[in-house]
């Protein structure tokens, strides 16, 4: 710390802070796609489902193995159009893996107390692990950099690169097709409802059961999402990936306001942004601490996190 | 309890202990290596080296047959070596009173765990390839290094291989030798990573090198994106990082390259393994990533260590990597100080190791010196091209001026 403080203050260029802010942005919308899935479901059904990270997990194995399997990226296929199709099919597999899930596993839990569904899904959460760890092996594994990494700016010391490119192109769209599926369709319509009181919505007529199922669903499909933009920015793929990305995630949809859709997004921002910044100023091993003491300063003044209760959108 | 059934009791309990009784004719060697996950192919070229000794000695060792017994220090749920594996492994030859010899380990922290165990029973300790400087020298490691592995107060560590305080320093001579005049340090906070880097940043401000900066990473983290923006504002020609495989330097490599910074990578022998390529991803490392290594390159080796590498070629059809002749060496010494030893006495054949004064090997002439290290100091430096490890270049401690960065005694073509 003491030779990272000195450095940071002769490099605090304007450029170097806009670099930064760059890549809290990138890191932080991928935390934000895996924090809606917290907080939808915790939205629904007011379970936290700690397997979600991990199910982020399994969504990078299939995009490394289904890459590997398509063999080298040929000329004439553009990489975009293989990213799409993996953003497809990985967000069907997580988005169907968490609906069976939640059908097997928290279904049955429903009428239990609360903290039966909960360890369940830190029992959920090992089985995916492990099942990673059967997939890919203990090892960590390179994803074919299908996205270059070059620099899209023409400046020499602040870079925006193809793979950020993506990150936009992938989040951005999905987020703001939530946003409209929430707000303005009949199921969005059924899900603020069961959000709101599911006994009342289950009078009226709504099918909770079949919305807590699109719910789970649409949680995964983003997860899904999120992981092929990972493997194809991180580019590297293993078994113990999920945990810390889902404990930032959670993190996030906290900071927000579980339950809330905007503060996940928000909360994952903040987090990108926090741990880019933080890590620059103070030193990278300090990056970690540093986002856990925003939430703690953040939930001392706003217990209820930063969108919680005041904008009561909850899914 | 009727007399009878106390008598059967004991017959039992004869017949079950009696089974495990020693013979007199056999001594054991153990070796304690990660033989699952990434660090396996590294293991498995030791245990080759192992075996090959074994087998040039005809299987015995004075008076005495040889029976080898290859243990794991890893569990395949981690793909790691853990305290647990290791403690067991060491506890077990412990108890087992035809082992006189324990070869291992491959990573200093997991040496850390049985060596205080290993210590109690004055069982021979040989090392191929830790290389912490606190496991053996005083003043050198962290508060209570090495004595705390040495809880009878009596010595029974042996390594083969020079330590930290030659890799770490002679990586900075290296550096300066090739012109490099601006170096940001990175570390995995580890004994290993951490001690090393330190080693290597303190003798680049002595040689008269700018470092930049020095700064730890997570090793549970997933990108070092943020990082690399900072080292690429520091505008360093070389960047280096004190680290394993397994502590994330693939990705500290792969996420160097993909921040567009040019400058080479410098990194110490934890990362010298297939694996270390293969998570960076090739193109993040072909021709602009080092790697040093506190010992011989295959390639370099004359005489004994010639011979060495030619029947191992001959044998398993694929060159040696690094560590295969360090496991050599260090199953030859064993059976040196059980040949000189004579007896199938723990504390004499570990005296008679750490009597050893120009010892004969594969690489060169060395003796045991009071700490239980080696005498060689050679360093030599291998650069990543056509996706392995290739040649560089060697240097050799001794007689390095601080001022001036001369070191380099032999400028290595291709490997």
């Amino acid at each position: 710390m003491s030779l990272a403080l000195p450095l940071a203050e002769t490099v605090m260029s304007l450029e170097f802070i806009a670099q930064q802010v760059v890549i809290g942005l990138a890191s932080g919308s991928l935390i934000a796609l895996v924090a809606l899935g917290y907080t939808m479901v915790y939205g629904v059904v007011g379970l936290v489902n700690f397997a979600h990270g991990d199910l982020f997990m399994l969504g990078g194995c299939l995009a490394v193995t289904l890459v590997e399997a398509a063999g080298p990226p040929q000329a004439g296929a553009p990489a975009a159009v293989g990213i799409l199709l993996l953003v497809v099919l990985c967000g069907l597999f997580c988005g169907g893996l968490n609906l069976a899930v939640d059908r097997l596993v928290y279904r049955p839990l429903r009428e239990s107390p609360k903290l039966a569904p909960l360890v369940s899904s830190i029992g959920v959460s090992f089985i995916f692990m492990n099942l990673g760890l059967f997939w890919i092996g203990p090892s960590d594994r390179s994803f074919p950099s299908l996205v270059p990494a070059d620099n899209l700016l023409p400046f020499e010391s602040l870079r925006f690169s193809s793979r950020d490119l993506l990150v936009v192109a992938v989040v951005v769209p999905l987020m703001a097709g939530l946003a409209v599926l929430v707000r303005s369709t009949r199921s969005g319509k059924a899900m603020r409802a069961v959000a709101q009181d599911p006994t009342a919505a289950a009078l009226v007529g709504v099918n909770v059961e079949k919305v807590i199922g699109a719910t789970f669903f649409l949680g995964g499909f983003l997860a899904g999402a999120a992981s092929v933009v990972y493997a194809a920015t991180i580019t590297t793929i293993g078994f113990q990936m999920g945990f810390q990305t889902g404990l930032y995630a959670f993190t996030a949809a906290v900071l927000g306001g579980i339950g809330s859709i905007p503060g996940a997004v928000v909360g994952g921002l903040v987090i990108g942004l926090v741990r880019a910044l933080g890590g620059a100023c103070l030193g990278e091993r300090w990056a970690g601490g540093i986002v856990f003491a925003v939430l703690i300063a953040v939930l001392v003044f706003r217990p209820e996190g930063l969108f919680g209760r005041r904008q009561r959108e909850k899914v | 309890m009727h007399p009878r059934t106390l008598l059967a009791g004991l017959v039992l309990a004869a017949v079950l202990t009696g089974c495990r009784g020693s013979d007199p004719g056999l001594v054991r060697i153990v070796s304690s290596l990660p033989r699952t996950g990434s660090a396996r192919q590294q293991s498995d070229t030791v245990v080759r080296g192992i075996r090959m000794a074994i087998e040039e000695a005809g299987g015995r060792a004075g008076p005495f047959r040889i029976d080898y017994l290859d243990l794991d220090d890893s569990t395949a749920a981690t793909g790691l070596w853990t305290s647990e594996a290791e403690a067991a492994n060491a506890r077990a030859a412990l108890q087992d009173p035809d082992v006189v010899a324990y070869i291992g380990t491959l990573n200093s922290g997991s040496a850390r765990v049985s060596m205080p165990i290993l210590n109690y029973g004055d069982l021979l300790m040989v090392s191929p390839a830790t290389t912490a400087v606190g496991l053996t020298k005083p003043d050198l490691g962290e508060f209570g290094e090495p004595e705390v592995y040495r809880p009878t107060g009596r010595r029974n560590f042996i390594r083969v291989i020079p330590a930290d305080d030659l890799q770490g320093p002679l990586a900075a001579d290296w550096a300066a030798g090739r012109g490099f005049e601006r170096v940001f340090v990175l570390d995995d906070g580890d004994a290993y990573g951490k001690g090393i880097a330190d080693l290597f940043a303190e003798r680049c401000r002595e040689l008269g090198l700018t470092v930049l900066g020095q700064d730890s990473i997570d090793p549970k983290a997933q990108e070092f994106r943020s990082l690399m923006a900072t080292v690429a504002a520091a505008g360093p020609d070389l960047v280096y990082f004190g680290g394993t495989t397994q502590s994330k330097g693939g990705q500290v490599a792969k996420d160097l390259a993909a921040t567009g910074i040019e400058s080479p990578l410098l990194v110490p022998d934890g990362c010298l393994e297939p694996a270390f390529i293969e998570a960076a991803g090739r193109e993040a490392v072909e021709g602009r990533c080092y790697v040093t290594f506190g010992g011989i390159a295959p390639e370099r080796l004359t005489g004994r260590g010639r011979a060495f590498v030619e029947r191992y070629e001959k044998l398993h059809g694929e060159p040696p990597e690094a560590f295969a002749v360090y496991g050599y060496e260090a199953a030859r010494v064993a059976i040196h100080a059980i040949t000189a030893a004579g007896v199938k006495d723990r504390r004499a054949i570990t005296d008679a190791a750490l009597a050893i004064r120009d010892f004969d090997g594969p690489l060169g002439r060395w003796s045991v010196d009071a700490n239980g290290d080696t005498t060689l100091a050679a360093l030599t430096v291998l650069a990543v091209r056509d996706g392995r490890f290739a040649f560089e270049e060697q240097l050799e401690a001794g007689g390095v001026d601080p001022g001036k960065a001369k070191t380099v005694v032999e400028n290595g073509g291709e490997g």
